[in-house]
């Protein structure tokens, strides 16, 4: 298959190499004027996986959804769903997607078992096919007893929920999600991890993007940091969590006058050490031994804490800056 | 939590292919969107219907029972020799249409693309942009169709319908209301910024069309400073064309033309143009 072509080289971590290609991205590029949204990222995302784009807000990590989704041409750089373009082809890749746009863009004004009808009969699903499934859906996003509510009347979790039982209609071997919990409290993210995480056991191929680390290392087998549309990094979360930070990390706070000024007198303890305005980061693959040195000199910080490196960690090693500011 | 039952997919139910969903959405994607459209309607056909069969009743009776008696009795043959609600009931049939096209190319477009993003949902899916804009100009011309012939009906009791190609004021009035509707659908399609131009819309474009495009009165009997809007008002050429149709008025027959030809530009200028906005907008 001519996407195999482009498969960059050293992504085969994580997934089988028997696995076709479900999208193939080279050098995708989308400008707005003078402004490179997506500058030339390059990856593929084999049938099954679970793959994410990793960014702060404003990396380029939509623009780049929505070229994958066929709904955005892109400005130049190859791109190939299921073997087609999506810039010629647009009806018919969107035709294998499931799709969970970053803002909910339901119809508040049907109730809920429509707005399943209604978008199953975009993908010109007859009607017999249509109302099974509807409850069918409904049930998984644990909705059924909503079904005739209006829309307007559902949570924000809720409408997540029903959002991405939509997205399911035409039974899609792709699922594109935007910031699928983005505004959820923490109840509501976990029901959805778990549904997600459902569709990934049947071999849904999910493409989520994400601002927060513990999503991303919640559901991805495999991610790219975007930042300023570019790709900075590429890999599992533990292997990037490994190349890129310790294994530990010492968090202190001194008070926030003096966390910049404590640095010089920290230097020297575990590998590296990051100064941010609120707190001073130790990174040390023996967190506690790290700490003791830091008693050890005198330091009295007014909180401590030793943890594992997360996807946080990396994102600042790479760009010098949080994920979520 | 439901654990015990089956996720999606792994049920005997079978959708299509997505070859077959793209064929499909190629081929009839407007209408799917149009019944999305009605479908909505559907939730306040109440108020549709009571609109529809209050205004022209209460129009009529004012007009016609109460300023026609004092119109006819002057006994003047201004109004073609018909009596004076046969010469209104075409403009009022075509000036409902125009101004139900006012409001459902304004607010719902502008729904669709920023309050409740509503065209964002369809256009993730194998629809493509034309066909959504198409699909709400359907479902709009078949509310107008449903409208004017509940006006018509109502005409036609208050015995304002003599002709016997009255009834082609129907298809007339929905003309003439997308003939309005289409281009201002285009300009709907082009605000990104709600700052209150849909009501400058109705007060100053709408509002004038209606009371100056000889819709109570012959246009020339209006000083040429101002009979310019008529001419290249679309409830103007509706109601001429509707006069024609209702009573019989008699007019040069390229004028007859013109009036048609005026009315189908616009509504063909006005979809050509929201079909590229919506493109342009939808595809940013």
């Amino acid at each position: 298959m001519h996407n195999e072509a482009i498969l960059p080289s050293g992504t085969r971590s994580g997934s089988p190499p028997s696995r076709p290609i479900v999208i193939a991205a080279e050098n995708l590029t989308k400008k707005y004027g003078d402004l490179a949204a997506v500058n030339g990222i390059s990856f593929s995302v084999p049938a099954g996986q679970s793959f994410g784009l990793l960014g702060p807000n404003g990396a380029g990590k939509s623009t780049a959804m929505k070229m994958i989704g066929g709904v955005t041409r892109r400005t130049s750089g190859r791109l190939d769903i299921m073997g087609l373009d999506p810039d010629t082809h647009g009806p018919e890749v969107r035709a294998h997607l499931g799709v969970v746009p970053q803002q909910d863009n339901l119809d508040e004004e049907l109730r809920v078992r429509d707005n399943l009808l209604v978008y199953g009969r975009y993908f010109g699903l007859p009607m017999s096919y249509l109302k099974p499934k509807a409850d069918e859906l409904l049930e998984f996003a644990q909705l059924t007893d909503k079904a005739k509510s209006k829309v307007d009347a559902l949570s924000g979790g809720m409408k997540r929920r029903l959002t991405i039982a939509r997205s399911l209609i035409n039974e899609p071997r792709i699922l594109l999600l935007d910031e699928p919990t983005t505004g959820l409290d923490p109840q509501a993210r976990h029901i959805l991890w778990d549904r997600l995480f459902r569709l990934k056991e049947q071999g849904v191929t999910l493409v989520l993007t994400t601002h927060y680390m513990d999503e991303a290392e919640q559901l991805c087998d495999r991610l790219i940091v975007v930042d300023k549309g570019r790709i900075m990094a590429e890999g599992s979360p533990a292997r990037l969590i490994r190349e890129h930070s310790t294994r530990e990390v010492v968090e202190l706070r001194f008070g926030s006058e003096r966390n910049t000024t404590i640095a010089a007198e920290l230097d020297g303890i575990g590998e590296r050490l990051e100064v941010l305005p609120d707190r001073v980061l130790i990174y040390a693959d023996d967190g506690e031994s790290a700490l003791e040195q830091v008693a050890s000199r005198g330091l009295r910080p007014l909180t401590s804490l030793v943890r594992r490196s997360s996807l946080e960690d990396v994102f600042l090693r790479l760009t010098g800056r949080s994920l979520v500011d | 939590m439901t654990d015990a039952r089956p996720v999606p997919g792994t049920a005997a139910l079978r959708a299509h292919s997505p070859a077959v969903s793209a064929q499909r959405a190629r081929r009839w994607g407007a209408f799917y969107y149009a019944e999305q459209v009605l479908r909505v309607m559907k939730g306040y056909s109440w108020s549709i219907v009571m609109y529809s069969v209050g205004v022209p009743v209460a129009y009529l009776f004012a007009m016609g029972v109460g300023l026609a008696t004092l119109v006819d009795s002057q006994g003047g043959t201004a109004f073609g020799g018909v009596s004076y609600l046969a010469f209104i009931a075409p403009a009022l049939l075509v000036s409902a249409a125009v101004m139900t096209a006012a409001n459902e190319f304004t607010f719902p477009v502008m729904d669709g693309f920023k309050w409740r993003r509503t065209y964002y949902g369809p256009h993730a899916s194998p629809l493509t942009p034309g066909q959504i804009a198409a699909g709400h100009i359907m479902a709009v011309t078949l509310r107008l169709l449903l409208q004017s012939a509940i006006y018509f009906i109502a005409v036609a009791l208050f015995g304002a319908a003599p002709a016997g190609s009255a009834w082609a004021l129907i298809p007339l009035a929905t003309l003439a209301g997308l003939s309005f509707g289409l281009p201002l659908m285009a300009y709907s399609a082009a605000i990104t910024e709600d700052k209150g131009q849909f009501a400058l819309v109705m007060r100053f474009i709408v509002m004038p069309l209606f009371l100056f495009s000889g819709t109570f009165f012959p246009l020339d009997s209006l000083p040429l400073a101002v009979r310019w809007i008529g001419w290249i008002s679309p409830v103007w050429h509706g109601t001429e064309l509707g006069r024609v149709l209702g009573y019989g008025y008699q007019e040069p027959p390229l004028l007859t033309l013109l009036h048609l030809a005026v009315l189908a530009g616009l509504a063909v200028l006005g979809w050509v143009l929201a079909r590229r906005r919506f493109a342009l907008r939808m595809g940013q």
